[in-house]
């Protein structure tokens, strides 16, 4: 099995080891070590949740720079719809997509209209009721991973088909091939990035197949370039190809709204999206045939690597929404796309939390742990580097960790040995015995 | 544990939705630690969750009691609440007793029983009117372990 990949690091100089992140982590990765905070990798799910708490910017996502396009001859843009959001200086959705292009790529294929295709095919899908209930999207790549490690149950949930950005690519390949006459190894597709889940999704696909996209720049590093793109302006291209309905997937909602059905919830933030998930599970949660589930408070919106204020994105991105509802463009849901849009490979089950292969030493790793926990304060505050006293406990029966990393129980260890000092102090050997009293006795035993 | 058990008792508070269901929460984070199959891990925590929230809404709280070993996780809960009359008539799906302002907060929809009959592999109940009631469930973690009735 290749070794585990995720797009979230850490800046080790700007880290102050403060317990910020640790506390916010849905998976428990985090652990403060010598000051410094650790990911645990196989743990991480690349929800950005840590990038956004980090009050010193020191969690970061790997992402590609945007010199990477000049590996590529034909160079492609192929922004999240989440882009039209952070602009609120453009006309329309062609300024952007022109300015875009502007920054050295031959074409821009909007994501948008893929998602579109996304849309139908998933209605089809819901149609037909051939499915485990409810189908949960699977939009968000830190969302599938979520439930790759704790949500074991719901992996049959999963709608099994590819993502818009996958099918993007696909589809500008296919198109610039057979327009242009390039070959596919030479079109380089880059994916304009609102978080870290995406670029994972890309160098370690889930279902375990290559991705059709060759890079992606995070909305952040080409924020600027754009922003001075779009002043600098001569004619504005008509690029955009897709309706609202694919614009509106930036938001959370705007998938499920277009479904055609009012048995759909739609969550975001990872916390909420992990309690409706456990209503799931537990088959609490009735009558609902579509879930989606966005890590983002805000959906795409809200993600890690935008610039724009999810709420003030959300203003902005509803002018453009209004706009292609006015030109009433619509992908027809009879449309033709030949492209097989289906998950090939298989989304397993990684039980991070598992204490042991072997069940009984489990148990036994299980007991040492509860007597552990008992014996700590409870206070859950983080000093010794573990998101909870709990946690501690699991780290110390794993090996990872000491009880005396805990402040409190290094008092109680501290104060017992000065104890014993003292005790050992008072056993002075006769010849080195100064005390008064005994000097008294021992003159009286001169007297004699 | 010397014995291969994990033995582990839990207090049901009375009337308290907002905790209710932490037994039954840590019971499956446990069993999620062991490693036990995620298809248990549910049975589990589904069947225990039903009979706790039982002990708080009809009963005014209750013990959990709770053994875990290498082939079974038996659940124990006791309550001494107002017992059920009619214990058949109990297990219907829809039956229910409770009143309009626990309905009102999404409870009481008479599933209780008839799910933990579902998802427990062995389901006791014994119970008497001005007493209490016992419910114990079995779920097996190894397949082999199922019984043949
Ligand atoms: N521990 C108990 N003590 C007293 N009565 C009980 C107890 N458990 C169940 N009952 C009775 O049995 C009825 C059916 O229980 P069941 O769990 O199936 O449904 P419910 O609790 O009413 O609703 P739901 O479980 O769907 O929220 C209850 O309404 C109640 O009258
Ligand atoms: S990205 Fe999310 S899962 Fe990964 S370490 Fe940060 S908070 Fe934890
Ligand atoms: S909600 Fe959108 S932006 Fe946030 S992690 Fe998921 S896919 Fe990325
Ligand atoms: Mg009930």
């Amino acid at each position: 099995m290749s070794p585990y990949f995720h797009s979230v690091t850490l800046d080790e100089a700007k880290c102050k080891g403060c317990t910020n992140c640790i506390k916010r982590c849905p998976t428990e990765a985090i652990r403060v070590r010598k000051s410094k905070a650790r990911i645990i990798n196989e743990r991480c799910i690349d929800c950005g949740e840590c990038i956004r708490v980090c009050p010193y910017h020191a969690k970061k996502a790997i992402t590609d720079p945007v010199s990477i396009i000049d590996d590529y001859k034909y160079k492609v843009a192929i922004p999240a719809p989440t882009l039209y959001g952070q602009l609120k200086s453009a006309q329309s959705r062609d300024h952007i997509l022109t300015a875009l292009k502007m920054c050295g790529f031959d074409d821009v294929f909007e994501v948008a209209r893929a998602a579109e295709i996304i849309t139908n095919e998933t209605k089809k899908i819901l149609e037909e009721q051939k499915f485990q209930k409810p189908l949960i999207s699977s939009a968000c790549p830190a969302v599938v991973r979520l439930i790759q490690v704790r949500f074991p149950n719901l992996i049959d949930n999963i709608l099994k088909l590819k993502s818009p950005m996958e099918v993007a690519a696909k589809i500008a390949k296919d198109e610039i091939t057979r327009d242009k006459k390039i070959r596919q190894e030479d079109i380089g597709v880059f994916f304009i990035t609102p978080c870290a889940a995406k670029v994972t999704s890309i160098k370690a696909p889930l279902d375990k197949e290559k991705s059709f996209v060759d890079g992606a720049i995070s909305i952040s590093d080409i924020y600027l370039k754009v922003l001075s793109s779009l002043g600098k302006i001569d004619k504005v291209e008509k690029l955009s190809r897709a309706g609202f309905v694919g614009v509106r997937w930036a938001n959370s909602g705007g998938e499920s709204t277009a479904l055609g059905t009012d048995k759909f919830l739609a969550v975001d933030g990872i916390h909420n999206v992990i309690a409706i998930l456990e209503e799931i599970e537990d088959e609490k949660l009735e009558d609902i045939d579509f879930v989606e589930a966005l890590a983002c408070q805000g959906g795409c919106l809200g993600g890690p690597l935008t610039v724009e204020n999810m709420y003030v994105a959300k203003t902005v991105i509803k002018k453009f929404i209004d706009e292609a509802k006015e030109t009433g463009f619509e992908t027809a849901s009879n449309e033709n796309y030949h492209y097989d849009i289906a998950w090939t490979g298989k989304v397993e089950y990684r039980p991070i939390m598992k204490l042991d292969k072997d069940f009984d030493i489990a148990m036994k790793k299980l007991e040492t742990l509860h007597l552990i926990n008992n014996g700590l304060p409870g206070l859950d505050c983080g000093a010794c580097g573990a998101p909870s006293c709990r946690s501690l406990a699991e780290d110390i029966v794993r090996g990872n960790a000491n009880e005396t990393d805990c402040i409190f129980k290094l008092r109680e260890k501290v104060r017992s040995l000065a104890i014993q000092m003292m005790e050992l102090e008072a056993k002075m050997p006769p010849v080195l015995d100064k005390d008064e009293t005994s000097e008294i006795k021992s003159k009286k035993r001169g007297d004699i | 544990m010397s014995d291969g058990i994990i033995r582990k008792s839990f207090v049901i508070p009375a009337n308290d939705f907002t905790i209710a269901g932490e037994a039954s929460s840590s019971v499956k984070k446990m069993l999620i630690q062991l490693g036990a199959d995620p298809q248990k891990v549910k049975k589990t925590a589904i069947s225990m969750y039903e009979a706790e929230l039982n002990a708080v809404i009809h009963a005014n709280g209750g013990v959990a009691e709770v053994e875990i070993d290498r082939h079974k996780v038996f659940i124990r809960i006791k309550d001494e609440g107002p017992g059920i009359p009619d214990l058949e008539l109990a297990m219907q799906e829809g039956y229910t007793t409770a009143p309009d302002s626990i309905r009102e907060m999404g409870f009481g929809a008479g599933m209780g029983l008839p799910n933990m009959k579902r998802y427990a592999d062995k389901l006791e109940i014994t119970t008497e009117v001005g007493k209490g009631t016992v419910v114990e469930i079995t779920v097996f973690l190894t397949d082999n372990e199922k019984e043949d009735h």
